[in-house]
């Protein structure tokens, strides 16, 4: 059904334009139009891109303002800050640019639309001109160029000495996320370590291990210096934070990072959006399969004192799972040991 | 010397005879020049309604996420699933095959293929390419490619699924998607055939341009046209190799269990023994290419631009040695831009740095292009052939995508902008649309010399108009979505907060994207109908001074009947004062126009009268041996 009446709409339409192009065709040869240089249409053109020209014009300044909140995501972070000041600066600078360009460029056709006893002007070249307009968007260019890249070499030096260092590591298709534990030091991992029960390839016969634990969610707090250690176990992923304007690559065989200074809590940024169930969310921005649209995982920022609450609180792999710890030295299995026992205090 | 010239024409006039074609020799394996870029032109047609249509698909699904698709199962059978919905992987496929029919067969081998091909020895005043041979299997490696990216359509795993940039090791390992099996094999296949028609090309072109030029053609007097494609073939002799050998690492990593770019993997419950290779290795490669490619595919458009926007301001075009010098720029600086596109792959942040700054300036010769267009256009005397009209389209989306690219070439702010619909707007503007745009002018415009009639110019007025205020409505709305942070590539928006809006933008892209594809239905109407039907062309009906306007209405293989016409001026004297007409051709020589000629010509009229003397002694001299 729907084939017949696809098929009857396009017969339609053809129809249609045939009948345009004939009945059109007839007339301008009514008129003899198809013999002059210019036709009327010549002038319809022109008018046709100041209309263009003050149509677009007006709708895309009321669409940019009045759709202004719901596209300007709120910032978490404090580079972020940074980078969306960089960000509107380009803009309006940009914005300039663009207006008069195409004020030009749709006004020109108007004014100077063909006459017949008008000869254009002849101007092949002006040096001085040229000279300008390579200087001077050079200089506008050094100006953005050298603001860009100190913010860059802010946002990507090195993390400080004591920032919390979270691993994420992106797989098909979800993130798992690890932490240090008390030593704040991430165990070793080796991708042939990988089993049902140890997802993320941990090498457990590393000291620093033993006190890694796994959380669903991504728990950080506000006001200190985060350190996500990224990774990933198949293909590409990128970790997309978009409110803490944080976006890196997880390379299989190539861990990367990237370092933040989270500014709000999750429940701040819930009471300025007046919204009970906004979350802190991490996306895949790297095509890698069928789920590549559904890799979430949620980040929630807290206040430091409830981020260390929640530390003591978390369980570690081996608490969770003990058979993890069978095989080790005695050594690391008597520290796995006490772990045990502790957790089940 | 303006009035070197290595061509030997007069030898090739006498070896030039009337062919009698047959059918299989004039219109399939042919050599002539001309009827090759028309062959590339319609495979570049059928190619962009392919393209077109796979991305109506995909809007179908990001517009109108409820919709059933029943409908479209007699067409694509088992990825609708029961419920009637398109499956994702055949999603992620259709945008792969998407982004690489328009990137490499239509606005590659379309654009370039068809223009570069065709216009070269017409405007340069040479009997055909330098190698028709290899001209002619130029397009049937392209064929060839082409159809087996056709079948790769319809195999049952589906054609290639990990985007068009291909990053392994997605598209290495067939656990990870299943378009990486069979489909990925085709993919590859087809692309070597596709790098191989484009040298090819590439090497014919630049021979012909340095070898054939007729006489007083010197580089200074080239049209624009052919610098660019001159500078385009150069671009793509030395970038197109390299995306050939990432294949080729691709196809070991894929077939022969080398570890290229495969390292640490543990997938559909195994971990695969291959260490040390690097995925980032890949994407510095592809994008060796994948850089240049964007002017691969752009300087043709605006070598067309430069052309047609001259002949229809009735105006020389301003800053011709600009133009040629930024040109120039543009050509060096693209290949040392590549990793802008890997701000934040993981590779050292300092090499970010370095890359920002190239990027940016690359920037600057783009600039002093738009304000030569805008330069030329003021004062002139605008004729609005729908050749025209797509050309100041062009600019216009040279502009808007082009200050995009501002945003996304500083690292900074690309860390956020990486992979949204930014980027997706950004080059579907700048490259996307841009290049269509100067394929579209440079269809209407050189119409007439490739068929010996008009096409209708009203209906080009429509078509214009739907296709510009379309692009601008499909193509505008994503910056907003791509600032609200909506990744690419995704096949629905429903598992995030922060992207669970613009149901209804979405909504208003996929109508505007249905009408502008629709809208081209109009132009392939046209297109046919006035090749069988139109009014017939005159001679030179844009009035315009570029060689190809002096040959036969329909001409034959070898362009000129008789003698290759020399060449006395630069191509773009239109309206210079003092001349009776508002353009003189380049054949004209400075000594028949006194009334017209600056100064500096004045004094070249002397030089100019001493050769053709010398000239003609020789072909007196010749005559009485004969």
């Amino acid at each position: 059904m729907y084939g017949f009446l696809i098929g009857v709409g396009v017969l339609l339409l053809f129809s249609i334009i045939w009948m345009v192009y004939r009945i059109q065709t007839l007339v301008s040869v009514v008129k003899g139009s198809d013999k002059k240089i210019a036709s009327g249409s010549n002038k319809v053109n022109a008018i046709l891109f100041v209309v263009f020209l003050v149509g677009t014009t007006i709708l895309m300044f009321w669409y940019s303002i009045k759709e202004f909140d719901n596209y300007q995501l709120p910032i978490g972070s404090e580079h972020g800050v940074v980078t969306d000041q960089l960000f509107w600066i380009t803009m309006a600078v940009t914005g300039i640019v663009f207006l008069i360009t195409h004020v030009l460029l749709f006004v020109f056709p108007y004014k100077y639309q063909y006459k017949e006893n008008r000869k254009a002007a002849f101007y092949p070249d002006n040096n001085k001109l040229e000279v300008i307009w390579t200087i001077v968007p050079g200089i506008v260019l050094a100006g953005l160029v050298i603001s860009g890249w100190m913010a860059w070499s802010d946002i990507t030096k090195p993390a400080p000495e004591n920032a919390h260092v979270v691993e994420i590591m992106g797989y098909q298709f979800a993130w798992e996320v690890r932490y240090p534990g008390k030593d704040n030091v991430l165990g070793d991992y080796d991708y042939r370590l990988i089993t049902a029960s140890n997802s993320h390839g941990v090498d457990f016969s590393d000291k620093n291990s033993i006190d890694d634990f796994p959380s669903p969610k991504v728990v950080i707090p506000k006001g200190e210096p985060v350190l996500f250690k990224i990774r990933a176990r198949d293909v590409l992923h990128s970790v997309f934070a978009p409110h803490m304007r944080l976006k890196m690559d997880a390379v299989p065989g190539m861990p990367t990072r990237f370092w933040f200074v989270p500014t709000k809590t999750t429940e701040e940024m819930r009471a300025e959006l007046k919204d009970p169930e906004f979350e802190y969310e991490i996306a895949c921005t790297e095509i890698c399969g069928r789920g590549h649209f559904s890799m979430k995982k949620v980040i929630e920022v807290v206040e430091p004192e409830a981020y260390q609450k929640w530390l003591v609180e978390q369980k570690s792999f081996i608490q969770q799972n003990p058979a993890l710890a069978e095989g080790l030295t005695p050594e690391l299995k008597e520290l796995a040991e006490i772990q045990i026992r502790e957790s089940k205090k | 010397m303006a009035t070197a010239s290595v061509a030997h024409h007069d030898e090739a006039a006498h070896e030039h005879h009337e062919h009698h074609d047959n059918f299989i020799t004039k219109y399939i394996f042919t050599q002539d020049h001309k009827m090759i870029g028309k062959q590339f032109l319609i495979t570049g047609m059928f190619w962009a309604i392919i393209g077109g249509f796979l991305s109506i698909l995909f809007r179908l699904q990001l517009g109108f996420p409820d919709m059933s698709l029943e409908f479209l199962r007699p067409l694509l059978g088992g990825w609708i699933d029961e419920a009637g919905k398109l499956d994702p992987t055949f999603y992620l496929a259709l945008v792969t095959m998407h982004g690489t029919i328009m990137v490499f067969f239509v606005l590659t081998a379309g654009l370039s293929g068809t223009f570069s091909n065709y216009l070269i020895p017409l405007q340069i005043g040479a009997r055909d390419m330098a190698s028709g041979f290899m001209n002619m299997l130029s397009y049937w490696f392209f064929f060839v490619s082409g159809v087996i990216m056709f079948i790769s359509l319809f195999i049952k795993t589906g054609p290639a699924g990990g985007g068009w940039v291909v990053y392994p090791p997605l598209s290495a390992l067939e656990q990870a998607i299943p378009g990486s099996g069979l489909g990925m094999t085709l993919w590859l296949i087809a692309m070597t055939f596709f790098i191989a028609s484009s040298l090819l090309g590439g090497i014919n072109y630049i021979t012909t341009v340095i070898n054939l030029r007729t006489k007083g053609m010197s580089f200074s007097r080239l049209p624009l046209t052919i610098w660019a494609f001159f500078l385009t073939a150069v671009i793509g002799l030395l970038s197109f190799p390299v995306l050939f050998a990432a294949a080729l690492l691709l196809v070991f990593d894929r077939s022969f269990g080398t570890s290229f770019y495969l390292s640490d993997i543990y997938i559909g419950g195994e971990a695969l023994p291959n260490t040390g290779g690097s995925p980032v290795l890949y994407q510095h490669l592809f994008w060796f290419l994948g850089h240049p490619e964007v002017y691969i595919v752009l300087l043709p458009a605006l070598g067309i631009t430069s052309e047609v926007i001259a002949t229809n301001s009735r105006k020389p075009i301003f800053g011709y040695k600009a133009m040629i010098i930024s040109m120039l720029g543009i050509t060096i600086l693209s290949f040392i831009v590549w990793a802008h596109h890997m701000f934040v792959s993981g590779m050292n942040p300092f090499l970010g740095s370095i890359f920002m700054f190239l990027t940016l300036i690359i920037a600057v010769p783009s600039a002093v292009k738009v304000f030569n267009y805008l330069t030329t256009l003021w004062r002139g005397n605008l004729i609005f052939t729908p050749g025209m009209l797509f050309s100041i389209g062009l600019v216009s989306f040279f502009i808007s995508g082009g200050l995009t690219g501002i945003f996304l070439g500083n690292s900074a702010i690309d860390i956020q902008l990486h992979d949204t619909y930014f980027v997706v707007a950004h080059f579907h503007l700048v490259m996307g649309s841009a290049s269509f745009f100067g394929l579209m002018a440079g269809v209407y415009h050189w119409f007439p010399k490739m068929f010996g009639r008009m096409m209708d110019a009203k209906l080009g007025y429509i078509h214009f108009w739907l296709t510009f205020t379309g692009v601008y409505l499909v193509f505008f709305p994503m910056h907003y979505i791509g600032i609200a942070g909506f990744p690419r590539r995704y096949y629905s928006w429903t598992n995030f907060e922060f992207t669970n809006m613009y149901t209804d933008l979405n909504m208003f892209v996929s109508v505007a994207a249905i009408i502008t594809f629709g809208a081209q239905f109009i132009f392939i109407f046209n297109f046919f109908y006035s090749m069988y039907r139109g009014r017939k062309a005159t001679l030179n009906p844009w009035r315009s001074n570029t060689l190809e306007w002096t040959t036969p209405l329909e001409p034959g293989h070898g362009n000129w009947p008789g003698e290759i016409p020399t060449v006395y001026r630069w191509p773009y004297d239109y309206s210079k004062p003092g001349a009776a007409e508002d353009f003189i051709p380049q054949t004209v020589p400075l000594s028949a126009t006194p009334e017209s000629n600056l100064p500096h010509e004045q004094e070249l009229v002397k030089l100019e009268m001493e050769i053709m003397k010398e000239e003609s002694e020789v072909l007196v001299a010749n005559e009485s041996k004969h």
